[in-house]
């Protein structure tokens, strides 16, 4: 059946046959432009700049000199305006459609904070500047702090973390500095749930400590007894998500930091999924000593491909005094940082984690947003977050299989595969058949200790239309997947700007790069 | 709130589906003693125009660099962004993208990366780059962990030239995953000095050129030598744009060179966020921190790119991955590939031709002033200078009358003697009148 003799669908069901089959000449595909690299266009001698002359360069540089050329093209700037545009029209973003990627959060990014991020007295203003010049940038750091502080009822917050896993380096260098301090060097373990990130685990390594798994019990939470019998004196730290990966808050979460602080180690919380639980649940009074906020996720900071991120450590009084530096200090004559380990006001910091002061531009969009919501509105981000998660749990369970179907999940849905079994459809093919219908796919096998995983996390900023449109759609394919209809998995994406690609001929091959010199074209093994 | 669509209606007729009857019984499983009643402290939300007014209210505070004469470097430097480059960025489907874990439709963002490591491989002459670090500083410490994977060694050997907050970052982590470092004694011409404290111990040598007083070294000897031992150099550069005027790290022998970008694409930020640039030789891309973007083909045959090599991540590898980085740098590293674009090669060493001749020109304005002495002689576009005095007291005084005179040593290094040591740049964005007004102060100031 074409799509001539049926005339444009104009409901999801019955849009089902329309496989591509005309190839194009140019490979473009109507709007959607074939684009080669920048690399294999002609024209490597323009420049879509225009600067002045210079003369030649001091004779003292002579033996410095660049002679080769550097192998950059250059481009007229309509040239580079189109290249970009083009390639923008292949990505999936939020502000195009739903995009439920569990444990990512990724909800409207307000244009409002990108406008305020831009004014130049905070954009164009350089991070050694002296600190008199800089009182507005100061003093925004400070406010910002306060809300962390405020919202998570932790008495200290390191802001300088570049991200999530960086946070987690921070909090876990604090607790290392705080065991040593106190002459508890020795603590040399690290326990994290097999249902954690795992940067959890990456992060306790990379710092020196040895990781021990601490096992889940069949409701998807931390097990309680096998904790007590791995805690004891050689315990620097336990390491939970809260809520977990498994889309879940650990009802004994107030019982684990007791256990813990009990054996003379610290709680650290992975605050990744913070957007469940702001506004309603304070993590201090839960218990925790160290707990990352990615700002990219609970407070709207835009992901854009993979980062900048940003992740602020809030920590308890134990902890407090080895954050690392910077420190913000607010004397007589206004804000200060403090800038070096040792130095006075910063006795015990544990070092610093990076040049600077961490992710400023991150920090005036993070703050915009917490204006904008207020102490009401991020109490109601949280309720429509686990709202909508929810929904989507309650009306998508009957066909599909959730992994822990008793009791609510938080911000995120957790699916197992057991619902596919038998149907020849894989996680991976629902997924790519879900890009077809226009949405991007669920987080797919994380957690890793649900079979087949599929983790939806719908955020709070979706519309009752949209997560109704959604379930229409998974719906729709769910029962194509029951009811045989397999090329339709297998074969998918048929729609997307690329067919599926082999990511397996990608690591046996590795070409991260372009050459000069023509090379064979990758085949398919 | 006019970012949370759902209404009241709707909040009712969901809990209806789900089968609770309020809200408080989707969060059950909090334990009472932590379930809060009201709002927290903290204000009500506010419309956009209060918002702007508030932000705009703090902004005012701070003097930003366009408003007049600047010299800040060390690390951060203040250049011309075309317009084209932010608008490209702000587009949606860049801007509100995320990692591209489904890379049939994440092809853009992709190929942009692919692209972004071929630049950075050119630029500094290596054979392979990933996609982005958080910064420059981040990206020294973790090529040292990755030169003691490589070796096998366990010692870093720091030049007294790298910058001391890429020293502080480095030391951090190394001290954290029990890695030795020794950092060599600050000095403007410091690099020479490494060779002599190689030894069998040592996983890798860190310099840093243009080092952070400036100075640009040839450091081919240096990679020898490292290389003759066994161990790694690691070429660290702050300001990229010289490479467009100086021998890349890859001419020079070093086998891994990490690199801050913001002074392609990328505004001062108040020091983030960065785009933080690594390249390798290709040998040891295996062993290398961070997101790699690698070629292709799909069902059909056509060329396309996915996120590769992922086996050393944290999220596959778990306690046994190779770096702590879990995001990059994505639209900051796609600033940085449009402008390099938009620069071209021509654009590219012309930008680093006027920076040097802009650097040479306030040096020779701060040379005819009695009292001040410059201290780097083979510079690209930042140098010290010696003042009478402290040179923070200086560059307060000197911001009283609107000028932002540079970075005083001492607030790199409280320790190092020199706190009569300034650091000043110069960059295309440095206009004559603003040299001659800095020249002419602080001349004025030195002889009261």
């Amino acid at each position: 059946m074409s799509m001539n003799s049926v005339g444009r669908p104009t409901r999801p069901e019955t849009a089902n046959d329309t496989v591509d089959t005309h190839a194009t000449l140019t490979g473009a595909r109507g709007l959607l432009q074939d684009e080669a690299l920048i690399f294999e266009r002609d024209g490597w001698h323009k420049t879509g700049v225009d600067l002045p002359e210079a003369s030649a360069p001091a004779d003292d540089l002579n033996s410095l000199l660049r002679t080769a050329p550097i192998g950059l093209p250059g481009l007229s700037e309509p040239e580079v305006v189109r290249h970009y545009v083009r390639l923008s029209q292949k990505n999936h973003a939020i502000d195009l459609a739903l995009y439920p990627l569990g444990s990512c959060t990724m909800k409207h990014n307000p244009r409002l904070n990108e406008k305020m991020a831009r004014l130049p007295g905070f954009a164009d203003i350089h991070p050694l500047q002296p600190q008199s010049t800089v009182q507005g940038a100061l003093e925004l750091m400070d406010r910002l702090a306060h809300w962390l502080k405020t919202l998570t009822g932790m008495p200290a917050v390191a802001l300088t973390p570049k991200a999530g896993a960086h946070g987690e380096m921070c909090g876990m260098l604090a607790i290392r500095a705080a065991h040593e301090a106190k002459g508890q060097g020795h603590r040399k373990t690290v326990l994290a749930p097999t249902s954690a990130h795992g940067t959890n685990p990456a992060t306790a390594a990379f710092v020196g400590y040895t990781v021990v798994e601490i096992a889940q019990t069949a409701d998807g939470r931390v097990d309680l007894a096998d904790l007590e019998s791995k805690l004891g004196d050689h315990v620097a730290a336990i390491m939970v998500t809260n809520p977990n990966t498994c889309g879940l808050f650990e009802r004994d979460v107030v019982e684990i930091a007791r256990l813990t602080h009990a054996a003379g180690a610290y709680f650290y919380c992975d605050g990744a999924n913070f957007n469940a639980i702001v506004g309603r649940v304070r993590p201090g009074d839960l218990g925790v000593d160290a707990m990352h906020i990615n700002l990219h996720k609970t407070f709207s900071t835009p992901h854009g491909g993979g980062g900048p991120g940003a992740g602020p450590v809030v920590l308890s009084e134990a902890l407090a005094p080895f954050a690392p530096t910077p420190w913000l200090v607010h004397g007589e004559d206004g804000f200060a940082l403090v800038e070096h380990a040792g130095e006075a006001g910063a006795e015990t910091a544990f070092g610093r984690m990076s040049a600077f002061h961490g992710q400023m531009g991150m920090y005036t969009r993070a703050y915009a947003y917490m204006l904008s919501h207020g102490a009401d509105g991020l109490r109601q981000v949280a309720e429509d977050a686990v709202l909508n998660a929810n929904y989507l749990k309650a009306r998508l369970s009957d066909v599909m299989s959730p992994a822990f179907p008793d009791g609510p999940c938080m911000h995120e849905a957790l699916f197992d595969d057991s619902w596919l079994e038998g149907t020849g459809v894989t996680t991976l093919d629902f997924a790519k058949a879900m890009i077809d219908e226009g949405f991007h796919p669920m987080t797919m096998y994380f957690p890793l200790v649900v079979h087949g995983a599929m983790l939806i996390e719908p955020t709070e900023t979706e519309s009752k239309q949209e997560l109704d449109r959604f379930v229409v759609a998974l719906r729709a394919l769910a029962h194509a997947a029951k009811s045989g209809d397999v090329e339709r998995f297998k074969g998918a994406p048929y729609h997307a700007p690329m067919r599926r690609l082999d990511e397996t001929l990608a690591a046996r091959k590795p070409r991260l790069r372009w050459k000069p010199v023509a090379e064979a074209p990758l085949a398919a093994e | 709130m006019r970012y949370l669509p759902l209404t009241p209606d709707d909040r009712a007729e969901m809990l209806g589906v789900i089968g609770v009857d309020s809200i408080d019984a989707l969060f059950v499983d909090v334990p009472t003693s932590a379930r809060r009643a009201g709002t927290v402290d903290l204000p009500l939300h506010a419309g956009e125009l209060e918002v702007e007014r508030e932000m705009a209210a703090l902004a005012r505070r701070n003097r930003s660099a366009g408003e007049g004469s600047f010299f800040c470097g060390a690390g951060a430097y203040r250049h011309h962004v075309p317009a084209t480059v932010d608008h490209i960025i702000q587009r949606s489907e860049f801007l509100t993208s995320y990692t591209p874990y489904q890379p049939e439709i994440a092809q853009g963002t992709l190929q942009v990366l692919f692209e972004f490591q071929t630049q950075v491989a050119a630029l500094t002459g290596m054979e392979v780059a990933n996609a982005s670090l958080y910064d420059g500083s981040t990206a020294a410490a973790e090529a040292v962990m990755m030169a003691t994977r490589v070796t096998r060694r366990n010692k870093a050997v720091m030049s007294g030239g790298v910058h001391p907050h890429y020293v502080e970052t480095i030391d951090t982590l190394a001290h954290a995953a029990g890695v030795a470092t020794q950092r060599l004694a600050v000095a403007i011409d410091a690099e020479d000095a490494v060779i002599a404290a190689i030894d069998a111990d040592t996983a890798c040598v860190v310099v840093q050129t243009p080092n952070v007083f400036g100075t640009a070294t040839d450091v081919t000897r240096i990679a020898a030598a490292a290389q003759a031992a066994g161990a790694l150099l690691i070429v660290v550069t702050t300001e990229v744009v010289s490479l467009g005027l100086l021998k890349s790290p890859g001419e020079m022998g070093a086998d891994i060179v990490v690199a801050e970008g913001q002074s392609i694409g990328n505004g001062l930020n108040f020091g983030g966020p960065y785009v933080g640039l690594f390249a390798c030789k290709e040998k040891y891309i295996r062993q290398a921190p961070g997101r790699l973007c690698g070629e292709t083909v799909d069902a059909d045959g056509r060329r396309g790119f996915v996120l590769t090599l992922s086996t050393r991540e944290q999220h596959i590898r778990r306690d046994k991955a190779t770096s702590n980085i879990c995001t990059n740098s994505g639209l900051c590293a796609l600033a940085f590939s449009i402008h390099m674009s938009l620069l071209g090669e021509v654009g590219l060493r012309q930008l680093a031709a006027i920076n040097h001749e802009k650097a040479r020109a306030l040096r020779d304005a701060l040379a005819a002033i009695p009292g001040v002495e410059i201290l780097t002689s083979r510079f690209f576009n930042e140098f010290a200078i010696r003042v009478p005095g402290k040179a923070a007291e200086l560059v307060e005084t000197l911001a009283g009358q609107g000028i932002i005179a540079g970075v005083p040593f001492s607030r790199l290094d409280a320790h190092a003697g020199l706190d009569d040591v300034l650091l000043v740049a110069a960059t295309e964005t440095t206009l004559d009148i603003d040299i001659t007004f800095f020249a002419k102060v602080l001349a004025k100031v030195i002889a009261q």
